[in-house]
């Protein structure tokens, strides 16, 4: 297997040729700058104009602290441009829509997929369908539906609702937890019913402890989904008290100096890409499941 | 597989309905007792409730609408097809669409060849193959207003501008990136295919790891070199995804809104007025109110649009997968 898998696109013969092996160098070594520079550097050049005072940025953006540092702004900008609570906003935001989305993926997902009723196909499809209806098609009705919601008879006009429960009707979830779930070894569920297991009680203690790998994807999806809207929360939560940073951020830069603006930037990226260090292999693998169901 | 539906109802549950309890051998009765029953009416309620309200309903109504005058004041009336009318008669709408097809076309310039040779590059990567994937993919988690942001100050028409200080170093420039009409679509191109170009490669490399090593052998054996290999087994295995991403990337740029709205809000002269930002101020930024009939009306003929794309790509997918 490990001979196999060890080669890819070029031989270990060709490997062994000089001008193979340092075209593939030289390229790799390209390769790595460019990726550096341009994946790496613009994050690298915020993180150093966070704390650099805004003349230095504005006259000579490439240089390092020509007249020193300005660790102020981060305070600054925490405490006095209030990012501190459009932080705990797009928090509480991205903790909701992240509870909603699994709970209905979750449990709709082990229904379809477990409990399989009869109108289950008829369901499946026409949740399957909404993942052809381009997001476009919702934002007026969808905006209209929140003014004047079915049922509650108050408009969820800002209130975190109005974004929380709209993030739960996400088929791709609902998709990937159906197909996890459906993959998972029946002979599990015998034996749990055997023993006297509910279908209750086999989603809490077996189907969802069994789960952690596709509860992951789809918890690392919500958050960062969440953390990037803009559009909609932007529509829906007109009171800037309620706002997330990404709504926030482009009205902050119109009043306020540039090196507190650039240490609100800084703040603000660095949750999502905190996540991404820690949970690389996760984004990673979430990725690449892009091309494959991804609609 | 053991006979566990035809034990006698009542062993392990109790809500046996006749019904179900009667079709024992069903495929994936495993639970046949509680098919139909109140658990799996708990279970698919979420669902069902979240799914009707916030997209199946908005769905039927976003058809519904296109044929109404509505605004929120009034009782919505009938128009026949007066709201695609005003459209069609909209000047704006063909700015609109000239600009949108001149974005994904630039999109796709950019931001495909890219990906696709670096992912090439990197499934040959022996040492430190996650750095690099890491270093690609960064970009994708930054927050996209905090993309934007950046880029508008990188962006900057001054001599003191980032781009333009680096530029101005090999003594270019300084270039008005964003008020130029003749540059500043490609200034929102090259920001969004920043932004998004990681995630492309991920799904490269994905697909990348399932070429199967032998065909590679097989071509070597006929004394291919690696370019011939490239050409012809790589790319040929790599089709699929690659007409995938294609049709991805169509339907994600057609819908560009965050760049044009925070870069430019549609200028200079309207350069970069795009469909989704035509949709907005229809809906949104109407000083008499919110135009609903005409902003619908336009989503509904992008989403049939797009929703061919989808299609194809669904059925891509399907047969790709079972490949």
């Amino acid at each position: 297997m490990s001979a196999r898998s060890d080669r890819g696109l070029l031989a270990p013969t060709d490997w062994k040729r000089p001008s193979v092996k340092w075209s593939a160098r030289i390229a790799h070594g390209a390769l790595l700058a460019g990726l550096a520079v341009a994946g790496l550097g613009p994050m690298l050049w915020l993180a150093k104009a966070a704390v650099t005072p805004t003349q230095d940025t504005l006259r000579r953006p490439m240089a390092l602290w020509p007249n020193g540092f300005d660790f102020a702004n981060l305070a600054e900008a925490w405490t006095r441009v209030e990012i501190d609570k459009y932080f705990f906003n797009t928090i509480a935001l991205a903790a909701g829509s992240w509870a909603v989305q699994l709970l209905v993926a979750a449990t709709g997902g082990y229904a379809l997929a477990v409990l399989r009723p009869r109108i289950g196909k008829v369901i499946s499809g026409a949740v399957l369908a909404t993942l052809f209806v381009p997001g476009v098609v919702l934002l007026v009705p969808l905006y209209l539906t929140i003014l004047d919601p079915p049922l509650v008879g108050a408009s969820m006009l800002n209130t975190f609702w109005a974004v929380w429960l709209p993030a739960g009707a996400n088929a791709f979830n609902v998709l990937l937890m159906q197909r996890f779930f459906a993959n998972l070894p029946r002979e599990v569920f015998e034996a749990a019913r055997v023993d006297g297991a509910g279908p209750y009680r086999l989603f809490w203690s077996i189907v969802l402890p069994m789960s952690r790998p596709i509860i992951g994807v789809v918890s690392v999806f919500a958050v960062i989904a969440s953390w990037k809207d803009f559009l909609w929360p932007m529509l829906v939560l007109p009171d800037p008290d309620l706002q997330p940073l990404s709504v926030r951020l482009p009205v902050l830069q119109r009043f306020v100096e540039l090196d507190v603006f650039l240490a609100a930037l800084a703040i603000s990226s660095l949750i999502p890409i905190a996540l991404f260090l820690v949970f690389q292999r996760l984004f990673l693998n979430g990725a690449s499941l892009g091309g494959a169901v991804k609609g | 597989m053991t006979s566990v539906d035809t034990r006698p109802a009542g062993v392990a549950g109790d809500r046996a309905r006749p019904r179900t309890a009667a079709r024992p051998g069903r495929p994936g009765g495993l639970l046949s007792r509680a098919r139909g029953g109140l658990p799996t009416l708990v279970f698919l309620a979420p669902m069902l409730v979240v799914f009707g309200v916030f997209s199946w309903l908005p769905i039927g109504r976003a058809v519904v609408m296109s044929f109404q005058r509505t605004n929120l004041v009034a009782d919505p009336v009938f128009v026949g097809v007066a709201n695609f009318q005003q459209v069609f008669a909209d000047p704006l709408l063909w700015t609109a669409v000239q600009n949108t097809a001149y974005f994904a076309a630039l999109a796709l310039v950019f931001g495909y060849p890219i990906p696709l040779v670096a992912a090439v590059l990197m499934s040959e990567v022996r040492k430190m193959r996650g750095l690099f994937s890491a270093l690609a993919y960064l970009p994708v988690v930054v927050p996209p207003v905090v993309a934007v942001l950046l880029w508008k100050l990188f962006y900057d028409a001054g001599e003191d501008g980032v781009f333009n200080t680096i530029l101005g170093w090999v003594g270019l420039g300084p270039f008005a990136w964003l008020q130029e009409s003749d540059i500043v679509m490609p200034a929102l191109v090259l920001e969004a295919t920043w932004a998004a170009a990681g995630g492309t490669v991920i799904i490269y490399l994905a697909a990348l790891t399932g070429v199967d090593p032998s065909l590679y052998e097989a071509a070597e054996i006929d004394g291919g070199g690696v370019w011939r290999k490239v050409w012809h087994i790589t790319l040929p295995q790599l089709r699929g995804i690659l007409l995938v991403t294609f049709i991805l990337q169509i339907i994600g740029t057609v819908q560009v809104f965050l760049e044009p709205f925070l870069f430019t809000d549609g200028g200079p002269a309207n350069r970069t007025l795009t469909l989704l930002l035509l949709i907005y101020r229809y809906a949104f930024t109407n000083s008499l109110g919110g135009d609903y009939g005409a902003a619908a009306a336009l989503s509904l003929m992008l989403a049939v649009v797009l929703t061919a794309f989808s299609v194809l790509y669904f059925r891509l997918t399907r047969s790709w997968s079972n490949a």
